[in-house]
């Protein structure tokens, strides 16, 4: 090995580059086999899909953008990001909870989790519309005392609130779980050294902790995130009816025509599923940061920096100055040691 | 046991005269049934570096994380610039302390751990400022620029907008003491600073600490290596099965152990 090493050196002291090599790569013809079936499958399906006429291409045509159609997306969208905030603040509290000193906080925590991880989405959805025949109005005010605001929730979106609230704390269960998982995945070391600078307990979770779990947390939660868009479509069980599912099922009702309009549906899904994913690559991006060792520095000067090369280190006038955003521009010079003695 | 009772001098000769920063008194830790500490009195003089050695579980580190009250201790006080830390007595009785007072307490108190824990989400430049913008409520301009003062003080002002996780250990080791000096803190706590390192990077993080103490800081350092002791340490405090074997001067101690335990824990380090 030392010897090869040497010679290799040797050889490019000399000036003559080393001979790099050029094999011939192993055949794999059970790869092209297998690529050649797919795309024959996929040639069939297209050819199918292109040539039966039961699909009803016109059909899709005319609907894709219907009026309804395109508002359901809105409500389902809506339905979508309104009961994943809910279950997100929801599910903090709860991970949080779980981690506590107090014993009740911990069982509740558990209890809540327990309960609507136990239960069936429909179910919970049922009841939550029954709820809105319990209490037609919503208040807000002073408990046994005087309403501030009152909402008179009305058909057809008297569903919506019992719909997120449905949604939102069945998803809360599972999000919970998903963030214990994300605290617990942070090294206890951060929280000690953040404790021995004299940090606060919330501001060690908020700063230390969650940034650092969130690249554990997010990835589950994405993919929460696009089951909860299809999700949705059981909000007939409160009920609520303007959402993307229940819209194009009663316009197939209306036309006898259910395939095209399955195919309306789940173009939708697909488009908007596709979105979330465009969002959930940078929510990981952003918090990755710091993780992907060997990337460059994302600082300019710090780049600038390492261009300058190498100067031995203490004695550089440094490359801080050129990105930072210090007003009156200081520069960093080598101070001396003695200057935090006392 | 009101009254704190003077604590007896480990060593006279050769100490400074300034005040006690660091008076432990009497403390005794249990994790569980283990008896950890049994009993430790040390004191450590405002501007001194005192050395902790021994044998692994011999309750030095533990002893070290009671100093800010990473642990609660089981008996006994420790005074840190005369405040008791984590506690607060009246009428003869010991209350805990709040968090908030605790976090206080610590503000004054660095310390550098075994295995870095810098943030991992912040560059260098902004592990260091943390503590000073979060803690403090400085401003983050002012809080930058004595970071970076600090950063170049460890000779890392280059890797500055690195992240952790592309700092070699050493780099890492001596970001977070510039994290901890932050905070001006009157005392620094280190833990076994360069166990986690490989051997060529050691040579870094002790000069960064020699520095350190050469310009007067207050030391408790945790460590392995001898030879850092015999050249910046004041006092050498060997403990083993939870006590306090011997203390003195360094280079006392190493060249002339008086007990058997230390004479066979130094010849296997030396």
């Amino acid at each position: 090995m030392v010897m090869t090493a040497h010679k290799a050196e040797a050889a490019t002291a000399q000036g003559g580059a080393p001979e790099l090599i050029k094999a011939v790569p192993v055949r794999h013809p059970g790869r092209w086999v297998g690529a050649a079936v797919i795309l024959l499958l996929v040639a069939l399906g297209i050819q199918s899909l292109a040539t039966n006429p039961q699909f009803h291409w016109e059909t899709v045509a005319l609907y894709i953008l219907d009026v309804n159609v395109v508002r359901g997306v809105g409500w389902t969208l809506l339905l979508t990001v309104l009961s994943m905030v809910l279950a997100i603040v929801l599910a903090v509290l709860l991970a949080v909870m779980r981690q506590s000193d107090n014993p009740i906080f911990r069982w509740s925590s558990w209890v809540w989790v327990w309960f609507f991880r136990g239960t069936p989405v429909y179910t919970q959805l049922l009841f939550w519309g029954l709820v809105t025949v319990l209490y037609p109005t919503m208040s807000l005010g002073i408990p046994f005392g005087p309403a501030l605001v009152t909402w008179v929730l009305e058909d057809p979106t008297r569903g919506f609130i019992p719909a997120v609230l449905g949604l939102g704390l069945n998803e809360s269960a599972y999000l919970a779980e998903i963030f214990r998982a994300g605290l617990k995945s942070v090294d206890k070391g951060q929280a000690e050294a953040a404790e021995a600078l004299g940090m606060s307990r919330g501001k060690i979770m908020w700063r230390i902790i969650l940034p650092q779990a969130m690249r554990v947390i997010v990835p589950p939660t994405g993919n929460e995130t696009i089951g909860m868009l299809k999700t949705t479509s059981l909000v007939l069980a409160v009920p609520f009816t303007l959402d993307l599912t229940f819209v194009t099922n009663s316009l197939a009702n209306r036309t006898y025509l259910p395939i095209p309009l399955l195919i309306v549906a789940a173009t939708w899904y697909l488009v908007i599923t596709s979105i979330l994913m465009v969002g959930q690559h940078y929510i990981e991006k952003h918090y990755g940061k710091g993780i992907e060792s060997g990337a460059p520095p994302v600082n300019p000067a710090a780049a600038k920096a390492a261009a300058a090369g190498t100067a031995p280190t203490g004695t550089a006038p440094t490359g801080v100055e050129p990105g930072e955003a210090i007003p009156g521009g200081p520069t960093v010079t080598g101070k001396d040691i003695e200057e935090s003695g006392r | 046991m009101s009254a704190p009772a003077q604590p007896k001098p480990a060593v006279v000769d050769g100490r400074r005269d300034t005040k006690e920063l660091v008076r432990i008194e009497g403390v005794h830790k249990y994790f569980g049934d283990h008896h950890v500490l049994r009993g430790i009195d040390m004191t450590v003089r405002q501007g001194e570096v005192a050395v902790l050695i021994g044998p692994s579980g011999s309750g030095k580190s533990t002893l070290l994380r009671c100093i800010n009250h990473l642990e609660t201790i089981s008996a006994g006080r420790i005074f840190v610039d005369d405040e008791l830390i984590g506690y607060h007595e009246r009428g003869g009785k010991l209350h805990e302390l709040h968090l908030k007072e605790i976090a206080r307490q610590r503000r004054n108190i660095g310390m550098v751990f075994q295995r870095f824990n810098l943030f991992g989400h912040k560059t260098a430049v902004e592990n260091v400022m943390e503590a000073p913008v979060q803690v403090k409520g400085q401003g983050k301009a002012a809080a930058r620029r004595r970071a970076l003062e600090l950063l170049d003080r460890v000779g890392l002002s280059e890797r500055a907008y690195h992240y952790p996780a592309q700092l070699s250990g050493g780099q890492q080791q001596r970001v977070a003491i510039a994290r901890a000096l932050a905070m001006d803190p009157e005392l620094m706590l280190f833990d076994e600073p360069t166990s986690a390192l490989d051997p060529e990077l050691v040579g870094d993080v002790l000069n960064v600490m020699k520095d350190l103490a050469r310009s007067g800081m207050t030391m408790v350092v945790v460590t392995h290596e001898i030879g850092f002791a015999r050249e910046v340490g004041d006092t050498l405090t060997f403990m083993d099965g939870g006590v306090v074997v011997e203390s003195g001067h360094p280079r006392e101690v190493i060249a002339n152990p008086q007990h058997e335990r230390t004479k066979g824990f130094l010849s296997r380090v030396l």
